[in-house]
């Protein structure tokens, strides 16, 4: 499957087969950071950053363990090396970037065991992407992310202001607009299919 | 909840508190991902609710087995290991049991190790009580989870589907609402399931509030 | 992750000796790699009896009348048993009856669906030079409209007899595998598409034609190591 195009992957993973809304990845953080636009910007940006760092780390471990021919510890691997790389990438820039740190800082412990992080790492390895493929798939999983949070966030501002009946306050009514939204992404399904 | 570092004794509240007050997917809102990702059948549903129920009940025991020996630092690291080294453990056996069910969970399996629920419990209960009282919760969250799971995935295949664990229940020409298999009924069945608790739950507080009015009046 | 983790929460907490962390850790890190091996011990053979299970009973769905299989491999030099842990590219599964007579070779092929990608084992027939069935591994269609590239007992028909001759210099098919409308197909290399389901229809329709425009030439030179793997060996 080297044969997809870099381009392809991207929008794959960001539109057609979007995290959140096709795939269920990173529910807990899209239901719980998507009630202000400002947030869940911050936090799309900490989700990016945090899978592509993730998402090297797991190419390497991968290329480890298939040397070593021990892949049944490859979730233990997985779960425990991004944990510290992200650990370690938010030291860092906490030293040399206090700026960035502030922005995104206090969601990346949040996000470290999110399962659309892990899932980036999972299905790359599935899919046997090679390094660029993988850096593509992981760069069009967080733009999807982010794109579906910011999208929920903005119904959710205007939401505050109407007037809806009592029972259906809180998670049921944000759960029922996500999935008119998933509903709007299998639009985007086919797109692949078209072209070639 | 608890206080903490106050050891509960077991009672039938202990086991009960998961399948309905504390409800990890209708009340508490964990582990959303696998619950929206494979309740597409009742049959994969079930699947996905044991093997996190055995993963939550393996690794809940051993952390608090181990609980005294467990420094404050490592304490997450030491239960992410042993939640992935349990993970694994199911992974490979259902690949054993069956390669379609496999292929119809996906990476979901993998995915139950990020699971809020299972490392929730384990940082919020496991770590601070006897092995008994955590078996009994553990298994109560499971059972609960799995009953969460059942609920949607039944309904959505049934729906989606017209069958029920694979079995047909409509005659022929029933024709099947597909969007409910598709992500977004995942959404939609989820969000009917919330709307009908809360109007349960509002219900049940209007009337309450009623009978207390009347027993002021009363008196 | 502890060397991460511990330096942050240090301050925070009265020291513990790293002594006890790192026994922590070690004893944690030692009983969950015992679990896992063991594991993986226990249920490797049975894994392995469920791989062969599936990809047999969709091989010998795919090849008519074949009742046993061998495995090759396609590389960029030839067509080697698989056996050869060298050898590096992709698998033909070779399917023989009770004769040991070679019937058909079946392959895998994928392409981009309507939603995810598509995978299905086709089989091969050197002496028709055509496609005699098809079967979907892995899909991810839509279901009731996409899906019926799986079921559909008209769609599936395009696969009893589907043409897949050689050119005359061997090079690749003489004609290309295409899809067509519902209801036009004319000539015996065209596959008749769904009515609905056109994007399915045409991923299934290119797999087809990518793998064999490839595939078809090495088995028809190769064909002889297929027939009677033995004789390489002499």
């Amino acid at each position: 499957m080297a044969a997809e195009s870099l381009t392809f992957i991207f929008l794959n993973a960001a539109i057609i087969n979007n995290f959140v809304l096709a795939l269920f990845l990173g529910i807990c953080p899209f239901l719980g950071v998507s009630a202000k636009r400002d947030t869940a910007w911050h936090m799309g940006l900490a989700v990016i950053f945090v899978m592509l760092v993730s998402s090297v780390s797991a190419y390497a471990i991968n290329w480890l363990l298939i040397r070593f021919d021990i892949q049944f510890l490859r979730l233990i691997c997985y779960i425990a090396v991004i944990a510290s790389a992200v650990q370690l990438v938010e030291m860092a820039m906490k030293k040399f970037s206090p700026a960035l740190f502030r922005a995104l800082g206090i969601f990346l412990p949040l996000i470290t065991t999110n399962c659309a992080i892990l899932g980036v790492a999972l299905f790359q390895t599935f899919r046997e992407y090679d390094f660029l493929q993988c850096l593509a798939f992981s760069l069009g999983a967080g733009v999807g992310f982010t794109l579906a949070l910011t999208l929920m966030a903005g119904l959710r501002e205007r939401l505050e202001l109407a007037n809806v009946p009592n029972v259906s306050q809180g998670a049921a009514l944000t759960l029922m607009l996500a999935g008119l939204l998933s509903l709007a992404f299998m639009g985007f399904a086919g797109l692949g299919g078209q072209h070639a | 909840m608890n206080l903490p570092n106050q050891e509960e004794t077991v009672t039938a509240d202990t086991f009960l508190r998961g399948l309905w007050e504390e409800n990890p997917v209708f009340v508490m809102l964990l582990g959303m991902c696998p619950v929206l990702a494979v309740t597409n059948s009742a049959i994969n549903a079930l699947a996905m609710g044991l093997a996190t129920t055995f993963v939550l009940l393996c690794s809940s025991s051993l952390v608090s087995l181990f609980r005294k020996l467990i420094p404050k630092q490592v304490r997450i690291a030491t239960y992410i290991v042993i939640i992935a080294t349990f993970v694994t453990i199911v992974d490979y056996g259902i690949q054993a049991i069956s390669l379609d069910l496999y292929n119809a969970l996906g990476a979901f399996i993998q995915l139950i190790v990020v699971n809020c629920m299972i490392l929730g419990r384990a940082e919020a209960y496991a770590s601070k009580q006897r092995l008994g009282a955590t078996v009994v919760n553990g298994l109560g969250m499971g059972v609960g989870f799995t009953i969460a799971l059942l609920c949607l995935g039944g309904v959505r295949e049934i729906l989606g589907a017209g069958s029920l664990f694979g079995f047909p229940l409509f005659a022929e020409n029933f024709q099947p609402w597909v969007v409910m298999i598709l992500p977004p009924g995942g959404f939609f069945v989820l969000g009917g399931w919330l709307l009908l608790f809360n109007w349960y739950r509002q219900r049940r507080e209007r009337k309450l509030m009623e009978q207390q009015g009347a027993s002021v009046h009363g008196s | 992750m502890n060397q991460t983790s511990a330096p942050q929460s240090a301050e925070l907490v009265a020291a513990t000796p790293s002594f006890a962390m790192l026994r922590t850790l070690g004893l944690v890190a030692g009983l969950s790699g015992l679990l896992v091996v063991l594991t993986y011990q226990i249920t490797l053979p049975l894994i392995e009896e469920n791989k062969r299970i599936a990809i047999e009973r969709a091989l010998f769905k795919v090849i008519p009348g074949a009742t046993s299989r061998r495995d090759f491999v396609a590389t960029a030099q030839g067509i080697v048993a698989a056996d050869d842990r060298a050898a590096e590219g992709t698998l033909v599964y070779a399917g023989y009856d009770e004769q040991d007579r070679l019937v058909g070779v079946a392959l895998e092929a994928a392409a981009q669906g309507y939603q995810d990608i598509i995978r299905i084992l086709y089989s091969f027939d050197p002496v028709c030079q055509c496609i005699r069935g098809i079967e979907v591994l892995k899909m991810a269609e839509t279901p009731g409209i996409g899906d019926k590239i799986a079921k559909d007992p008209v769609f599936q028909e395009n696969f009893v007899e589907l043409d897949a001759r050689l050119k005359a210099d061997g090079s690749g098919l003489a004609n290309d595998i295409l899809m067509v409308k519902h209801g036009t197909k004319s000539e015996p290399w065209q596959i008749d598409a769904i009515s609905g389901a056109t994007i399915s229809s045409r991923a299934v329709a290119r797999m087809l034609n990518d793998s064999a425009q490839q595939m078809v030439p090495k088995i028809i030179t190769y064909l002889d190591r297929l027939r009677d793997p033995g004789r390489e060996k002499e």
